[in-house]
């Protein structure tokens, strides 16, 4: 199995100091608290950002926009991750590069 | 199954580009709830719906619409919907609430005027002026689209001389008051929420605390809890007019979403959330309380006959009127 790598992934969605998946240490408070269990997983896309995983990203979209943003995950998080806005980021990534739109 | 993300999003991101908002509204449907208040147009302090609470019985229409459409042979033809809605407004004619349900929303902002007007808060409206805030296409990372969006927004504010803006809603309170500090330059528009003024001015619904108006469970707002910090508020409003508040098992901060934020994308899912909801929030109690627009309509689809849920304002205007 092979994986296409953007090594530069994680710098091009930092288009502020908000977004700090490299925050994250894979704990799972998020995972075991959210509403939407199973369907969301914000460690593991946030893993696929760290190691530039593209195409798994993108892979997993239902799941990016499937998240609420209801912040339930953030307030419990014991490393200050800004999971709803690191999610939002890559929103407007999949958007962007994926969908085509964006433009205002 | 759900319509394709992309062309959903396509779509709401259109509305908002071309007609200003994510579904758009007749300015005569929008307006409505002004009629016969007397309100002054513009001012330094206005009261701001950004059109949620007369958006949410045209967007349950077209979540119908969507949930047939996903699992018929037109799902595929979601590409060529967009393109057919750019010229013509076509998500107009697949939502078309009847005029009851339009008035049962409406009812909101006219409770929220008396409320304000009670507590001695003095306001203008923008009428037509009055858009939405881009909440939705914000959520979902149309971030180049909000920004022109706001643009808009804030120019209107400048038009009308607006300082102080008084919000209904969390969803365009934490737009105005959090997104467009960080998105627009030179804006600085003081943006609190009604439940924050009436609160503030203690006035609660005027002093019927030495009455019992019976007992609530109540469900907080996401976005009015953990973005806005709002939590105290409507229990002290609800306190001060002799309302019992019980509070479920997640609350508060840890308050448990409705829903509401994927159903425009996953109606299904968004159902599915909220019927988890109302088991917790049934488990206290068979009356609930609400302060956000779509927390009340998730949660009142899923509860059916099973509970009541009504706005918090609907409560307050009550105390107020005894």
């Amino acid at each position: 199995m092979t994986a296409l790598v953007n090594p530069g992934l994680a710098t091009e969605l930092a288009r502020s100091d908000e977004f700090n998946a490299d925050a994250c240490m894979n704990c799972g408070v998020c995972s075991a608290i959210c509403p939407m269990g199973v369907d969301v997983e914000v460690r593991k896309l946030f893993r696929y950002v760290l190691l530039g995983m593209e195409d798994k990203v993108r892979a997993e979209t239902e799941s990016v926009f499937s998240c609420l943003l209801c912040k339930m995950c953030e307030e419990n998080c014991p490393a200050g991750v800004h999971i709803a806005e690191n999610v939002r980021t890559l929103r407007h990534h999949i958007v962007r590069t994926t969908f085509g739109l964006g433009e205002g | 199954m759900p319509l394709p993300t992309g062309e959903v999003i396509g779509i709401l991101g259109d509305n908002l580009r071309l007609r200003k908002s994510v579904l758009p509204l007749p300015t005569r449907v929008a307006t409505k709830w002004t009629e016969g208040l007397d309100l002054k147009r513009g001012g330094e302090t206005v009261l701001y719906t950004g059109l949620m609470y007369q958006l949410i019985p045209y967007i349950e229409g077209l979540v119908q619409a969507q949930i047939k459409m996903g699992d018929s042979w037109m799902a595929k033809y979601t590409g060529l919907g967009r393109r057919v809605n750019r010229m013509v407004n076509v998500s107009a004619f697949m939502a078309r609430p009847s005029a009851e349900e339009r008035a049962r929303y409406d009812q909101v902002p006219i409770n929220v005027v008396h409320l304000l007007r009670r507590a001695g808060v003095e306001f203008g409206a923008l009428y037509e002026d009055d858009l939405y805030s881009g909440a939705l296409a914000y959520d979902l990372g149309l971030d180049e689209v909000v920004v022109e969006h706001a643009k808009k927004v804030h120019a209107a504010f400048k038009k009308h001389g607006v300082k102080t803006v008084i919000t209904i809603d969390p969803h365009t309170t934490t737009m105005l008051r959090s997104v467009y500090p960080k998105i627009l330059k030179d804006y600085d528009v003081e943006v609190r929420s009604y439940l924050e003024v009436l609160a503030e001015k203690n006035t609660g619904a005027n002093g019927n605390g030495d009455k019992t108006s019976g007992e609530v469970v109540i469900h907080d707002s996401c976005v009015f809890a953990r973005y806005e910090g709002v939590v105290d508020e409507p229990r002290e409003l609800l306190a001060a007019a002799g309302v019992t508040v019980r509070d479920p098992q997640n609350t508060g901060r840890q308050t448990w979403c409705c829903g509401g934020p994927v159903e425009s994308l996953y109606p299904i899912k968004a159902a599915a959330n909220a019927a988890n909801r109302v088991a917790e929030l049934r488990a206290v109690g068979t009356e609930c309380v609400t302060m956000c627009p779509m927390c009340y309509v998730n949660l009142s689809n899923a509860a059916g006959d099973s509970m009541r849920v009504r706005d918090i304002s609907e409560y307050l205007r009550e105390a107020s009127a005894s």
